[in-house]
């Protein structure tokens, strides 16, 4: 009943659905319920609950300090609707790191479970694992991790500015695709504040083990760092020119040589 | 001038036009957003009331975005045909809805009337329309254009080709770009949305569909959706480029955050007519818009996300584009909340661009994020191709791997053709029966595993 496309070989070239036969004009059974799986794992990502504390201690365990905040959207519902919430502290959580009164630090890092609670479970330890080296080798000074929950990638804009930092990194869970429901965007800001715009920031999308890996966005994000407190730029301004540094594709290790 | 209507002991008193119009909008998420929607259903239907009642004329003295500082109220007022617009000028909003829907409303009369039309005037009439009047007006409009085919004729539906890779592969573009064809899909165009800005990239992904399209004589036209000043650079050094892409907006402030303006959609314009690469016809832009983009530019100046999208219809007329969709589930639930939502906003998109004279598709999509499914997309793709759509998205098993959102398949456009009997562009549906694709009725045959299009995926891939 099924006619079978006869080029399903060619899906090792792509991800894409491609050869998925047909019965008449439909799409057979088995792919139905594929796709409506890969539909409810992507639902459940954005609606899945953040674990905010297993994540803060995950962060902990790496030897980071950590700090836990939460954005204006009292509901996961809420924040959908409204992202301008997504994107201010709330009333707490700015009172909060404002007490605190911080020295000026290098680099503040946010945890932000954005569009996929799943993707920030599933990335944030083996990529700030990844990171680590690159903070020690550059020497740069760090406030504190910023976990924050139903937040946007705009909220670290103020976590930045009450924390004094020089600049912001952002990993945010990116909006999950049918066939990536845990990918991981890294959003760098210079000298963040409220306010600042989305052409001011250079992101770093699709880090996951099937996408890019985290040692390689570990050192993307180290170069994009490095040349932003050089040049104290961050957006547009800063193109990406990592890539010369590869070797055979690969990062150089952030612990030997240079 | 404030409007007023009064229902039962409460009176409605709305501000300006401006106000009216937003509130006269059905619900969506987007204008909430913004502060501009009514508060309470009442409210939303005496809008609508006091709307009816609205001379059409009153769009041409009062602007909803200040005609001093926003070019597109420049151009939609400046190029205004009065002589097309006078079978209607004496006509307040609610007769106008009637007048599109009696019989005197012939697609010649329409399509004469199309000039006369500002795009306030045709998100006016949408809001007093329901879902069934979206359709059959639209239905009724015709707009043709050509460049290696002939999209829009009645009884026909294109589709647009979609073979996005998350790393621009040539062998995984070319393998969907099969994969599309033996599904006969590509007849509106071959359309690359490229995960790299890189010039060098883009214009590789340029010269395979060339190829494809020359070696194997599509009557197809191929598109990078790049930015318009990249295509312009790119044409500038040679490459092949058919078709010029832009995302553009409803106002000169969102069009701006896009980083165009109308003088250099002009030059993209020019550019790609002095290539001539089209044979049956020259019409060479690519336009994409979709609700919520102005807002979402902080440029929406207080103005419904409807009327701005149907103002980005005004900015595409100018520049005969062979092809302009909305894509109208993409942008996320802050703007359009649901599958009613994104159902409602793409069928009144597809009538003021219809109504407007512009040729029209719809990438019926939706993101994960918002409260939508197949189903939504099964009902708003059937909907639309009743109300006669240009075009729709053709993307393997309806799953962008490169843009992470869910469109329409090429299963879905041979279900909407064998439930409505829609054709393709001819010239293209020819090339189908002589390829061995398609039988002279437009079925599909049986796939051959040794058509020689799949000895060129071999090649990309070797």
């Amino acid at each position: 009943m099924i006619a079978r496309d006869p080029w399903l070989a060619f899906s090792r070239h792509t991800p894409a659905r491609i050869a998925l036969g047909r019965t008449g004009a439909s799409l057979p059974t088995q792919e139905v319920l594929r796709f409506a799986l890969a539909h409810a794992q992507a639902r459940d990502a954005v609606h899945l609950p953040f674990e905010a504390t297993k994540v803060e201690a995950e962060i902990r365990a790496l030897g980071f300090e950590t700090l836990e905040v939460a954005s204006a959207a009292p509901a996961r519902d809420v924040y959908l609707r409204r992202p301008d919430l997504g994107r201010r502290l709330n009333a707490e959580s700015r009172a909060r790191l404002a007490a605190r009164k911080a020295a000026p630090v290098d680099l503040a890092l946010v945890v932000a479970d954005g569009l996929s609670a799943t993707a920030i479970h599933a990335q944030t330890a083996p990529f700030l694992a990844a990171f680590k080296p690159w903070i020690t080798k550059e020497g740069w000074s760090v406030a504190p991790v910023v976990v924050a929950a139903q937040a946007r990638v705009a909220l670290g804009d103020e976590v930045g500015e009450l924390l004094a930092a020089r600049a912001l990194v952002v990993l945010v869970g990116e909006r999950p695709g049918l066939s990536s429901p845990d990918s991981l965007g890294l959003y760098l800001t210079f000298a963040p504040k409220v306010g600042r715009s989305d052409a001011e920031r250079n992101c770093i999308s699709n880090v996951r083990s099937e996408g890019l890996s985290h040692e390689l966005a570990a050192f993307k994000l180290a170069w994009h760092l490095k040349e932003a407190l050089r040049r104290a730029v961050s957006g547009v301004e800063l193109k990406d020119e990592s890539d010369l540094l590869l070797l055979h594709g690969a990062p150089p290790p952030a612990l030997t040589g240079g | 001038m404030a409007y007023v209507h009064r229902i039962g002991a409460r009176s409605y008193v709305f501000a300006d036009l401006k106000e009216l119009m937003a509130k006269a909008t059905p619900p969506r998420s987007g204008d909430m957003l913004a502060g501009i929607a009514a508060s309470s259903a009442e409210e939303n239907v005496a809008a609508k009331m006091a709307l009816a009642e609205v001379p059409l004329k009153a769009f041409l003295s009062e602007a909803l975005v200040p005609y001093e500082t926003d070019e597109v109220t420049r151009l939609i007022l400046d190029t205004h045909d009065p002589v097309a617009f006078a079978p209607v000028s004496a006509l307040t909003v609610g007769d106008f809805r009637d007048f599109l829907l009696s019989d005197q409303a012939t697609p010649e009369q329409l399509a004469a009337l199309a000039p006369g039309l500002t795009p306030e005037m045709a998100a006016a009439v949408s809001k007093l329309m329901r879902n069934q009047d979206l359709i059959l007006v639209a239905r009724k409009c015709r707009v043709v254009t050509c460049f290696r085919n002939t999209i829009g004729l009645p009884g026909t539906m294109a589709v647009r080709l979609q073979p996005n890779h998350p790393t621009d592969d040539a062998a995984g573009v070319s393998a969907t770009i099969l994969d599309g064809l033996l599904y006969g899909c590509g007849d509106a165009v071959i359309g690359i949305n490229p995960a790299s800005d890189s010039l060098p990239v883009i214009d590789r992904l340029l010269r395979l569909m060339d190829e494809v399209i020359t070696r194997f004589e599509i009557p197809t036209q191929s598109c990078v959706l790049t930015h318009v000043t990249s295509s312009i650079a790119l044409m500038n050094r040679g490459a092949p480029v058919d078709l010029v892409f832009q995302s553009i907006a409803g106002t000169e402030g969102a069009n701006r955050a896009f980083g165009v303006d109308l003088k250099v959609l002009r030059e993209g314009t020019d550019a790609a007519a002095a290539l001539r690469r089209g044979t049956v016809g020259q019409n060479a832009m690519y336009f994409e818009t979709g609700q919520g983009s102005a807002l979402s530019a902080g440029a929406h100046h207080g103005v419904d996300q409807q009327t701005l999208e149907a103002r980005a219809y005004g900015v595409a007329r100018p520049f005969k584009p062979l092809l302009v969709n909305t894509v109208v589930g993409f942008i996320g639930p802050e703007y359009l909340y649901d599958g009613k939502q994104i159902i409602r906003a793409g069928l009144e998109d597809h009538f003021c661009g219809k109504l407007l004279g512009v040729p029209l598709g719809v990438d019926v999509c939706y993101t994960n994020h918002a409260e939508a499914d197949q189903d939504d997309m099964d009902t708003l793709l059937t909907l639309l191709g009743a109300a006669g759509v240009t075009y729709i998205m053709g993307i393997p098993g309806a799953d962008d791997v490169m843009l992470n959102y869910q469109s329409t398949s090429f299963h879905d456009a041979l279900y909407i053709r064998e439930v409505l009997g829609l054709k393709r562009a001819p010239e293209f549906e020819a090339w189908l029966e002589r390829m061995g694709i398609a039988d002279a009725a437009g079925r599909l045959l049986p796939a051959s595993g040794t058509h020689p299009l799949v000895g060129f995926v071999k090649e990309q891939a070797a």
